[in-house]
């Protein structure tokens, strides 16, 4: 009996436990708002978002591999296809695609088309350097990290700061292989 | 009295009886090679200590996943043997059996392997697998007091594991 296929983004999200996006979004503006308070520093607060979007990401990437049946992570193309139809449909319940493609594939952007995290959200003048969505960046990057990719994502459009959408740059920074953990003489 | 031939030269264990009697042992290893998780249900043979026996487990699928990919007739592009390799690339293996065990086997693309050692005529037991490792994800991942990279300790995750073992044929 062979293993499943891959399962398509929409049939996870119509499987899985939900919770109202409303609750999920205003539990992440309180976040934003106790760290502004906390840190007071726009930019450490964009860190801190970062931080804890890896840590998240580190526990998620099993639990997408787990429920959506994928079983190699080798072409960068590919993942980033899969995040995008798989990944956030699954978590977020967004569509998003892949676009801008460099030569040598691998740096590509993401493009959201809507976004739940930013409803009832505007950003006022004293945080204008807020990436208000950092979290997102880094969980992509440190579930990218679990599946051997080294990445690098940043923001390249962000609505709250008035662009038409909201675009993340991912950059494939290195593909870590996996060695033999032990030595020799050990 | 015989000491050669006869039809069964190294004759496997009786078949088990009851349920519940089928699974020897499980570990599950990270990337790293760190036992996150061994377990034993039915095994009265050791002949080294845990801590060698978890490497010398490991070692043991890192370079029968090499070898697997090398022998692979199939494929055009497979590297040398012993380069490293990224997790899901090249094909892989999910079973071996000898005449007294049969060892089950599954990677996932993070790198978490986790091994089902079972009595040699279990069936196909790549869905069992995966049902452990949903189980890893709901019990272990979720749970806020574990961190990632260390030794499994969640009783929860123990309970349920012990149900489904149980349950394999």
């Amino acid at each position: 009996m062979p293993p499943a296929g891959p399962r398509s983004g929409d049939a996870i999200f119509a499987s899985v436990e939900r919770v109202n996006a409303e609750l999920f979004t205003l539990t992440y503006g309180a976040t934003v708002r106790q760290l502004l308070t906390d840190l007071e520093e726009v930019e450490e607060v964009n860190k801190q978002l970062d931080q804890m979007g890896y840590n998240i990401g580190i526990r998620l990437i099993d639990e997408f591999l787990a429920k959506s049946n994928i079983s190699r992570c080798v072409d960068f193309k590919e993942t980033a296809e899969v995040i995008a139809k798989v990944g956030l449909k699954m978590f977020l319940g967004v569509n998003a695609t892949v676009t801008n493609w460099d030569a040598e594939g691998t740096c590509c952007s993401i493009v959201l088309e809507d976004n739940p995290l930013v409803d009832f959200v505007e950003l006022p003048d004293t945080c204008q350097g807020l990436h208000y969505c950092n979290i997102l960046s880094g969980v992509i990057r440190g579930a990218l990290e679990m599946v051997s990719m080294k990445t690098e994502v940043t923001w390249l459009r962000d609505m709250l700061r008035g662009d038409d959408t909201f675009e993340l740059q991912v950059k494939l920074l290195k593909q870590v292989p996996e060695e033999y953990p032990y030595k020799d003489d050990e | 009295m015989q000491f050669f031939g006869g039809s069964e030269i190294s004759p496997s264990p009786p078949a088990p009886t009851a349920t519940g009697n089928n699974v020897h042992m499980m570990y599950i290893f990270n990337r790293n090679g760190v036992c996150l998780f061994y377990r034993e249900w039915n095994r009265p043979l050791r002949t080294l200590n845990p801590q060698q026996d978890h490497k010398l487990m490991f070692g043991l699928l890192f370079s029968l996943r090499s070898f697997t990919a090398k022998m692979d007739p199939t494929s055009t592009d497979k590297g040398n043997l012993g380069v490293p390799q990224l997790p899901g690339q090249g094909c892989s293996f999910h079973s071996f059996r000898t005449n007294t065990y049969k060892l089950s086997f599954t990677e996932t693309p993070s790198g978490i392997k986790i091994i089902l050692v079972t009595h040699p005529r279990t069936s196909d037991l790549r869905d069992s697998l995966k049902y452990i490792y949903n189980l890893y994800v709901e019990y272990v991942v979720k749970n806020p007091l574990y961190s990632p990279g260390t030794p499994i300790r969640c009783e929860l995750f123990n309970t349920s594991l012990d149900q489904y073992v149980r349950s394999i044929s």
